[in-house]
């Protein structure tokens, strides 16, 4: 059963998804592309695109993954997968939180994640990029935007619609 | 800025009208629209709390803003807000999802929507990367911590080797740095 086999590849991603759902793409993408190959590289490439210009928190990446490899069924195991035991264990955990907070080892371990969930992150768009196909303008376009991003306060919906625009004249 | 904490305790309804509104304001993260309904706008938690919870949420894997969402539902309504509050915030935008999916088995395979698609996929991870970027620059102690970023990005992006093991190799390593770091003055 593919949704079942679905829902136990992402309660295990979701264990390590330290930085949330965006640093783990790359790891969905070795799991969902190239070992299980449920779908191809373009289509993740794609299905990252139409979440991104969706409105909603940036999980939702995976229930758009799990609804193309297995329709509905598929959407809801996905999703569940992610969000559950993470979600029991917060629930489970809040209350004592406090007392851990300002431990040297609960500090250290905050510090310690913080440079590889950049990592994960840079990969994660070094991947999407390759997928994407671009040439030298989708490059370009690239570190435009990159750039503006950093130095403007515009709304990253603009880009994405600066990008869509670009795409439909034929120009990447 | 201060915000005084609002007596009101909202209800279920309430709960989760006010978290689906964050789920669908949000592009490319919700996180900082979650902040300021919170704290800003309905004043449920102060800006210390807000910090605190915060806390927990990013230090465990999954998806943030979720966690979130939990921790707030379970302070004003035990279980049942933590059922609601997350429901609420995920159900609106998991639709439009799913409407999009359909449209893009529908029309994906145009090669007009590729073309679109494409182009958004570019802005996308331009996206990613400026927040990469924003992100390394606010490492602490960067010539300590930075080489651990770039053993991150040859080990998945280049020789891709599964996450578990990297991450669990990768915390050991820059924990024991950051633990040995935080020893000294």
């Amino acid at each position: 059963m593919i949704v079942v086999q679905l829902f136990l590849e992402f309660t295990l991603l979701s264990f390590v998804a330290f930085g949330g759902a965006t640093a783990l793409l790359p790891e969905m993408h070795r799991v969902v592309v190239d070992q299980q190959h449920w779908l191809d590289a373009t289509t993740f490439t794609h299905l990252y695109a139409i979440a991104q210009a969706a409105p909603g928190p940036n999980v939702l990446v995976v229930t758009l993954i799990g609804w193309e490899i297995a329709g509905l069924a598929g959407a809801l195991a996905t999703t569940l997968a992610m969000c559950l035991p993470m979600s029991v264990l917060i629930y489970l955990l809040i209350d004592r939180w406090d007392s851990f907070a300002g431990r040297r080892w609960q500090q250290a371990l905050s510090l310690g994640v913080a440079p590889l969930a950049v990592g994960l992150i840079f990969s994660g768009a070094t991947l999407i990029a390759q997928a994407a196909g671009l040439g030298w303008c989708g490059g370009l376009l690239v570190v435009a935007i990159m750039v503006l991003n950093l130095r403007t306060r515009w709304h990253p919906l603009w880009f994405i619609a600066a990008g869509a625009l670009l795409g439909l004249s034929g120009w990447l | 800025m201060d915000h005084p904490p609002n007596p009101q305790r909202p209800d279920l309804r309430a709960l989760f009208l006010a978290f689906a509104a964050v789920g669908l304001s949000g592009f490319g993260g919700v996180l900082p629209f979650a902040r300021r309904m919170l704290v800003e706008q309905r004043r449920w938690l102060s800006a210390e709390e807000f910090n605190a919870q915060l806390g927990l949420c990013q230090f465990l894997p999954g998806p943030n803003v979720v966690n979130l969402s939990i921790v707030v539902g379970k302070r004003f309504h035990g279980w049942r807000g933590a059922v609601v509050a997350p429901l609420g915030m995920l159900l609106a935008p998991m639709l439009i999802v799913l409407l999009l999916g359909m449209a893009y088995d529908r029309w994906g395979q145009l090669p007009l929507a590729q073309e679109m698609l494409r182009g958004i996929a570019a802005a996308g991870c331009a996206l990613l990367f400026a927040m990469a970027w924003r992100m390394g620059t606010a490492l602490r102690d960067k010539a300590l911590f930075l080489p651990f970023t770039v053993l991150t990005v040859a080990a998945i992006a280049w020789l891709r080797w599964p996450l578990p093991a990297v991450m669990l190799g990768g915390l050991a390593a820059a924990g024991a740095v950051a633990w040995w770091r935080l020893g000294r003055p």
